[in-house]
């Protein structure tokens, strides 16, 4: 989902120096029919980026649900993001969760590596190093879960690439606010 | 007061309590069962147009110079996409539109059925919010909701899709709360500090500029006569947008005239060399700005808007005022009267003797012809014919629009409609025809090119079968124009396509149609000519003859900076070589 760089506009001459940053965005939204497609409407209609995007239902009596975007950007394009976000109408409220620096973010991947021997203990060895749970096996495969911030994730595909990757499922990022008090 | 009803009952029974008087519509098979309502009632006066988009942009007119919600009623499937380009025009210049759409019942929707489209999906990316009402218990509380949406905060175009077993439906009809909607809360008031800081920030200023836009408009009359109010006390210079002439009087004398691509040589040379912007309710659109890395480099910004989101989209400004622009102007009145003794207000006499010498440049001026009528000199005379009257002035799009925003003077508000972000050819008959009925008495002018004109022209059967007199003042020199201007500025004048071929007779096209039509291609003539169509009870089509190769001028050519300008050149017949001024660069923009 990552747009490759395009070239700067002319007219934006007075914004693109500025470095590329990931944020992870909490947006709280009434669950109700369309809003997902509104959300991800507003992204891909203003050319803004995608890493991860979660959506759950959190409050079934209040129709909430929570949608967490790993997006990326230049500053003043996060900033725009949030806002543009804060526009919606069915939106409650959009937590930049990356500025407020005291958030947990977690995401869930289900990996599958084939191999024989020698590749099965190696898999083994890396999976218990990186606390993974064996969910399914059979005589030449694993089904790995492991669970953990997503460039924890990636390093693991990335070992298991050479042993027997065969393919990933990831839920991505799931974020909530550290401490007592809500987003 | 709740009473049982069917979902059509309560389409109607919603105008009424948001106090709608006119809606504009065309009927078919998914809106059926209101239309039957309507039948049976004259509480709202429907006006049949003759094609949706019409009815979306009739609606723009009707809101824009009334201040009130404008209302369309269409059909599913066609009725429904037509209005596409009406509701973008209404996004992009934020003006309040309740569209009502039929669709295919419930039970069929997703089936491809016959004129079902996705309404919701495709008018998502088009409005401000949208709904589609699947159940009658909803329907009352979306109904409000969708006015009050439209409305509120920074004004746009909501879509209310209501498939026709709903429309059949019974249910209970709750007239509008005032309860708090859940989610949506705009911002009116802004804090006190930061306007504060403002109004410190302006009285230090030794090069100060107002820079104001359509949300001044937007926020209705109290916000243009308290912009008055402070320019009046300050002093400072004022220009405007497109889309905010009107706000301050073009006669005021603080004014410079409007600014960006074809505005004047004062406004944009103010703007460049200002130390103090104070931006109200505009949005810093590229073709305001121009080059954006050498726009006004040298000034501190304070930027009043009722969308967060407008504030450091493109330029980052030094101040943000999120709040409705009256709000805000009001305090900046009453901060500015209170400090006015002890604050040490900085002498503007070298700045306004600047300024003076940049007026002195004359940059709207043309050579006037004795035998062909320049288009310019076609607005001039109509607004000296005109400017007595109770008057409102909408456009197409094109040169003939920057000819009407240059030449046209506006004294009040709401008394301009342009489609100023979409750029919508074909958005002035219909929107004249909905100002001309929000103002039945008033005189109601579309400036119009011939090319434009074209594009929604069916809405003349509207004019006459509603008896509404508006006039049509084609300036027609045979091209598309801007096209053409910009064929000669980037492409070598190689005119692909932009050559009005096979144009209609205007005058005996404006018979056919039942209404009036004049021609003139004489300057001397002109003025009698245009007493004529004024006089005129009964739709005009006035076909204005004008110099075909005349371009629009100032202009800051795409890519270049406010002090970079082209003026017409006076001197010869060649004018000016277009071709060499823009650079590769440029030439990428729009």
């Amino acid at each position: 989902m990552n747009a490759p760089a395009s070239p700067p506009s002319p007219y934006a001459a007075a914004t693109t120096n500025s470095k590329v940053e990931s944020h992870t965005l909490s947006v709280l939204v009434d669950n109700e029919p369309g809003v997902l497609a509104r959300v991800v409407g507003l992204f891909s209609g203003r050319g803004y980026n995608i890493e991860s995007l979660t959506v759950a239902e959190v409050a079934h009596a209040e129709h909430l649900s929570r949608i967490t975007i790993l997006t990326s950007g230049a500053p003043e394009t996060i900033e725009q993001i949030h806002h543009q976000l804060e526009r919606l109408v069915p939106v409650h409220q959009v937590t930049d969760l990356t500025v407020s620096k005291r958030s947990l973010e977690r995401e869930l991947a289900m990996v599958k590596v084939k191999g024989r021997g020698e590749h099965r203990t190696f898999a083994l060895q890396l999976a218990e190093a990186f606390r993974a749970r064996i969910v399914d096996a059979t005589t030449e495969s694993f089904i790995f879960e492991l669970t953990g911030k997503p460039h924890k994730i990636d390093e693991f595909v990335d070992l298991m690439r050479p042993i027997g990757l065969v393919e990933v499922s990831r839920t991505g990022v799931a974020a909530i606010a550290r401490g007592p008090e809500p987003i | 007061m709740s009473k049982e009803m069917t979902g059509a009952e309560m389409v109607v029974e919603a105008l009424k309590d948001q106090g709608v008087e006119i809606i504009f519509g065309y009927p078919g098979g998914a809106v059926l069962p209101i239309y039957d309502v309507l039948f049976h009632q004259d509480k709202v006066q429907h006006i049949l147009v003759r094609h949706e988009q019409g009815a979306a942009h009739a609606a723009e007119g009707y809101a824009r110079s009334s201040g009130k919600v404008g209302v369309l009623l269409v059909t599913s499937g066609p009725g429904a996409t037509n209005t596409v380009t009406g509701l973008t025009d209404a996004l992009m210049d934020s003006i309040p539109v309740v569209c009502i759409t039929g669709q295919v019942p419930t039970h069929l929707i997703g089936s491809d059925a016959f004129q079902e489209c996705d309404t919701v999906g495709i008018t998502r990316h088009c409005t401000k919010h949208n709904y589609l009402v699947k159940n009658i218990a909803d329907l009352p509380r979306v109904l409000h909701e969708a006015f009050y949406v439209a409305s509120s905060g920074r004004p746009g175009p909501v879509v209310v899709d209501i498939p026709k077993d709903v429309q059949f439906a019974r249910g209970v009809y709750a007239p509008p709360r005032s309860a708090a909607h859940k989610t949506y809360h705009p911002k009116l008031d802004a804090d006190l500090e930061t306007i504060q800081q403002a109004v410190r920030m302006m009285a230090a200023a030794k090069r100060p500029i107002f820079y104001t836009g359509g949300g001044v408009i937007n926020s209705g009359p109290a916000a243009s006569t308290l912009l008055r109010e402070l320019v009046g006390l300050t002093g400072f210079p004022i220009t405007s947008t497109l889309m905010g002439l009107g706000a301050y009087p073009g006669s005021g004398k603080n004014w410079l005239g409007m600014l960006g691509m074809h505005g004047t040589w004062e406004a944009n040379h103010a703007m460049h060399d200002c130390d103090l912007m104070i931006a109200v309710g505009a949005r810093f659109d590229d073709r305001i700005t121009g080059r954006l890395d050498a726009f006004s480099p040298g000034s501190k910004k304070i930027h009043i808007d009722i969308d967060r989101s407008s504030i450091n989209k493109n330029v980052k400004v030094d101040l943000a005022i999120v709040g409705d622009c009256a709000h805000v102007l009001e305090t900046m009145v009453r901060l500015w009267r209170a400090e006015a003794m002890s604050a040490e207000k900085q002498p503007l006499d070298p700045w306004w003797a600047e300024i003076e010498e940049w007026r002195a440049k004359k940059s709207l001026a043309f050579r006037n012809s004795e035998t062909a009528i320049k288009p310019q000199y076609a607005v001039q005379r109509l607004y000296a014919l005109t400017k007595d009257r109770d008057v409102y002035i909408t456009t197409e799009v094109g040169q003939h629009q920057m000819w009407a925003a240059q030449h046209y003077h506006f004294e009040e508000p709401n008394r301009w409609m342009t489609s100023g972000g979409l750029g919508t050819m074909g958005y002035g008959l219909p929107a004249a025809i909905g100002a001309q009925l929000a103002h039945p008495g008033s005189l109601v002018i579309d400036i119009a090119g011939e090319a434009s004109i074209l594009m929604c022209i069916q809405e003349m059967s509207t004019a006459i079968q509603y008896r509404l007199p508006v006039k049509i003042f084609i300036l027609n020199n045979e091209y598309m124009g801007m096209v053409r201007q910009w064929q000669e500025l980037l492409h070598g004048g190689r005119y692909s396509h932009s050559y009005s071929e096979a144009l209609p007779d205007f005058v005996k096209l404006a018979e056919a149609f039942g209404a009036k039509g004049i021609r003139c291609s004489d300057p001397a003539s002109l003025d009698a000519a245009i007493k004529e169509m004024i006089d005129y009870d009964g739709p005009v089509i006035f076909d204005c003859v004008v110099d075909k190769v005349e371009n629009c001028f100032p202009m800051i050519p795409s890519g270049k900076a406010h002090n970079d300008m082209l003026l017409a050149d006076l001197s010869d017949d060649a004018g000016i070589e277009l071709g060499a001024v823009i650079d590769e660069k440029g030439k990428m923009l729009v």
